[in-house]
């Protein structure tokens, strides 16, 4: 048997662990899980040289080692600095590091548009999850905030540098897993921006996992922009024989229909293996893939409601206490009650009160969500609104 | 008169061209240097109790002694000429009239950490001083100080120049080290820190102008001799550049004796308030270190008077003290309005935050929006809490101490200043109309505010 590696004892929030050396305070704090483990917007682990940027997974040290039992002076970035034996962190313990943590999500939410009811994050957005996990309700803001137009870079992925919050994952990314990197990060302080310099495109076959990266909406996939909400589409794993990559993907479906294929990624949001963009963005029919079944979805996100893993459903509760009663529920909504006689799904445009007063067939004015002739979308309804099914 | 070890030879005529230099006694502590051991002059300029120059005021012996000495791997010593801070001018006036000075410390402080190229790295607007040292390093070399073999000690040395292109976040170690290697000059993530893994991976030192054109005096006089200029542990000289409504702004080379009453009204130095006005407030450091008011500028919380030391400028903290940093001495009249001031503080630090860590790139903007509403009579008395919060939580969270840097001066002039930031709310046209004297006519502040 090999010789024994000695291991770090750590105590993260009055939790051990036993880590190997070299492993950052973070990494430790993802080997208990759970509430103790900082977010983190710009860190990646499969990137190196990422983190430290975001600032929102400060942690405080209290005792930095049994060798030197001094607490440090700062909050320190947990994602960057790596453990000593005996080190004692605190981090949901002390009120402090909350306190500076709602700091950094003010200051990342300051110049972000919050346009999530029109961004395709919306849903599996890494900065959403943050302020509503430690941020506070509003904001103390009141100027103008910084815009930039959208730029299409390339054939398949659009930036918006508004939503950016400059982690500059996806400046590792290029580097590192693209291989050649023809974007960069322009200018300095609030005004910096990502962009290629003068409106080039990124061309490299790998360059789509930047997408994957991009912990907010300022990378998306333009094959998949508008099309739908991610928590209307089903998560499924599929692979395909790809001479590029390992071609082990998720399809997002909707029905018999691929609308987008990313990377897999796990509990961190991280991605497990990278894919190239022939599989992420050419190949979307089902007949493309083997597919291997519904993705695990964590039961908390968004993306899991009214999904069909996970989903507990207390079956008998309801006949339990009612007792056998039968009585008419407030959620049961027909589409012809017996209150008004109007089919509503047989009304061009959305009703009004001349619908109910005699004249079964008028709508109201507003009938943009409506596309005469376009047909069916793929819900199966008129609507081309990408908030409504 | 305070004795002068760095600029007793600057009215010397002709003193930046190596004859003259030399005539006067210059290069005879790379003579002397060389014929000691490199850990003995380590050794001597930490008995010299040295402290770095460019504003953190760290031992420069302990600094080195840091430095990592792995076999087969260089090490390299740069020089920091970034100067950037606004206020301070003090390297400047070093390099443009006494370069010699600075490349003989060089060529010394080189050979005692084992350091064959050594760079300058100079600020971008200091063009015309990147020819002077350009030129001062040809006539070192030509000399046989510089090159192969120096003095036929076996030792090489070559010094580089590279010039900056005008970013302040560049003075930052770790920032200029990313420069100097030909990227973004986005501070580091420290530890580990350029004594381990600088300069392209390599142990690294980076000093301040000034800490290294120290280096030559302590050689010539000797460690113990240097270390009794000065007071306690603020030893040696430093170079004040003093500017504001004083009546001799300029570069002044104090022992570290004097106290800030003789420094800003004595003719020696500031000469007084300019147009017989009176001192109302001063930031004895750069723009970077918290202002003080004239009652605890002049004398400390406890009554003692106030020295131009590192020690007695920090009394009291930042509650009721300062820092000496990088000795930018601006001096406010009482006409100053220190609102408008600390907004162009703001906006300066605002416009060279490079934008790495959320909390700088985001808030550093953020105060300076408001402090535009404050002084142009728009803001509320909330403001002035919102502010103080802001600068809270950008201090201590940042990456590099830019962040630090930009929220001292509001955090102190809150501190010390409410009652000015309160007038402005509570008289909002008069605060609009204010004359600023000749400022009214060019006003570079002027902005529409929504």
């Amino acid at each position: 048997m090999a010789e024994e590696k000695k291991l770090f004892k750590v105590t993260i929030d009055n939790i051990s662990v036993d880590v190997e050396p070299g492993t950052t305070i973070l990494m430790a704090a993802r080997k208990i899980g759970g509430d103790v483990v900082p977010p983190a917007m710009c860190f990646y682990s499969k990137l190196q040289g990422s983190g430290g940027k975001c600032r929102t997974c400060l942690v405080r040290v209290a005792a930095g080692s049994t060798a030197d039992p001094r607490p440090m002076p700062k909050l320190v970035a947990s994602c960057r600095t790596a453990v000593m034996d005996g080190m004692v962190v605190e981090n949901i313990t002390n009120p402090a590091v909350l306190e500076a943590r709602k700091g950094v999500v003010e200051f990342l939410l300051l110049n972000h548009p919050l346009d999530c009811p029109v961004c395709d994050q919306a849903g599996e957005c890494d900065l959403q999850d943050l302020s509503y996990g430690h941020g506070d309700a509003g904001t103390r803001y009141e100027f103008k905030r910084r815009t930039f137009e959208r730029i299409d870079i390339g054939p398949y992925i659009q930036l918006h540098m508004t939503r950016c919050i400059l982690c500059y994952r996806c400046v590792y990314t290029a580097d590192q897993v693209a291989g050649q990197r023809e974007h960069g990060v322009l200018d300095r302080g609030d005004h910096a921006q990502i962009a290629t310099y003068i409106q080039k495109s990124l061309e490299s076959p790998m360059i789509g996992n930047v997408i994957d990266v991009c912990p907010v909406g300022a990378l998306t996939d333009r094959t998949f922009r508008f099309k739908n909400r991610v928590w209307f589409t089903k998560p499924v794993d599929a692979h395909r024989d790809c001479p590029h990559c390992k071609g082990k993907t998720r399809l997002w479906m909707r029905g018999d229909h691929v609308l987008r294929v990313t990377a897999r990624k796990d509990q961190w949001g991280e991605v497990e293996e990278w894919i190239c963009n022939e599989c992420r963005f050419e190949k979307k029919k089902v007949s493309d893939w083997v597919i291997e079944g519904p993705t695990q979805v964590d039961r908390h996100s968004v993306i899991n409601a009214g999904h069909y893993t996970n989903a507990v459903k207390p079956n008998e509760f309801f006949t339990k206490v009612l007792d056998g009663r039968k009585p008419k529920l407030l959620l049961d909504i027909h589409t012809v009650s017996d209150v008004n006689k109007v089919d509503l799904n047989l009304l061009p445009g959305p009703a009004t009160g001349a619908t109910f007063n005699g004249n079964p067939q008028a709508t109201g004015n507003n009938t943009t969500d409506v596309k005469k002739g376009a047909g069916k979308n793929l819900a199966g309804t008129d609507s081309t609104n990408p908030n409504t099914p | 008169m305070a004795r002068k070890v760095l600029l007793d030879k600057a009215h010397i005529e002709g003193i930046r061209y190596y004859d003259t230099w030399r005539k006067n006694g210059g290069y005879a502590a790379v003579e002397k240097a060389f014929k000691m051991a490199p850990a003995d002059v380590v050794e001597e300029v930490k008995k010299s109790g040295l402290r770095g120059r460019g504003g953190a005021g760290f031992p420069t012996g302990m600094k080195w002694s840091f430095l990592a000495k792995p076999e087969g791997v260089p090490r390299y010593l740069v020089c920091n000429a970034d100067e950037s801070e606004p206020g301070t001018f003090k390297d400047r006036y070093l390099m443009e009239f006494l370069p010699h000075l600075l490349i003989e410390g060089l060529i010394i402080s080189s050979f005692a950490l084992g350091s064959n190229r050594t760079y300058i790295y100079i600020r971008g607007e200091y063009a015309w001083i990147v020819d002077i040292l350009e030129q001062a390093i040809a006539e070192a070399n030509n000399a046989g100080f510089l090159g192969k073999n120096i003095l036929g000690s076996g030792f090489d040395c070559q010094i580089y120049v590279q010039r900056g292109a005008g970013a302040y976040i560049c003075g930052e170690e770790t920032a200029l080290i990313e420069s100097l290697e030909g990227k973004r000059g986005n501070p580091r993530i420290k530890p580990p820190f350029p004594a381990i893994k600088g300069l392209w991976d390599c142990p690294t030192v980076v000093n301040n102008v000034e800490t290294l054109a120290a280096v030559v005096p302590i050689i010539n006089m000797g460690g113990e001799e240097y270390a009794k200029i000065g007071v306690g542990k603020s030893t040696g000289t430093k170079l004040i550049s003093a500017c504001g409504n004083i009546n001799k702004p300029g570069v002044y080379e104090i022992d570290m004796t004097q106290s800030v009453e003789e420094f800003i009204f004595s003719d020696e130095y500031c000469g007084g308030i300019a147009n017989g006005k009176r001192l109302k407030a001063c930031i004895p450091g750069g723009s970077s270190v918290p202002i003080l008011p004239a009652n605890l500028l002049l004398k400390t919380a406890k009554g003692e008077q106030r020295l131009m030391t590192y020690e007695s400028l920090a009394d009291g903290g930042f509650a009721t003290g300062s820092m000496m940093g990088s000795g930018g001495f601006i001096v406010l009249d009482e006409d100053q309005c220190v609102v408008r001031h600390t907004l162009s503080l703001a906006r300066f630090y605002r416009h060279e935050s490079c934008g790495q860590c959320s909390p700088c790139r985001e808030g550093t903007g953020w105060m300076e929006k408001v402090l535009t509403k404050l002084e142009y009579g728009k803001g509320a008395l909330s403001d002035i809490d919102l502010l103080w919060d802001i600068q809270r939580k950008i201090e201590g969270n940042t990456i590099c101490p830019l962040g630090d840097a930009a929220a001292w001066p509001v955090a102190a002039a809150i501190r010390h200043f409410r009652d000015e930031f309160e007038w402005h709310v509570n008289n909002p046209e008069e605060a609009q109309k204010r004359n600023f004297g000749l400022a009214h006519y060019a006003d570079p502040l002027e902005v529409a505010v929504g």
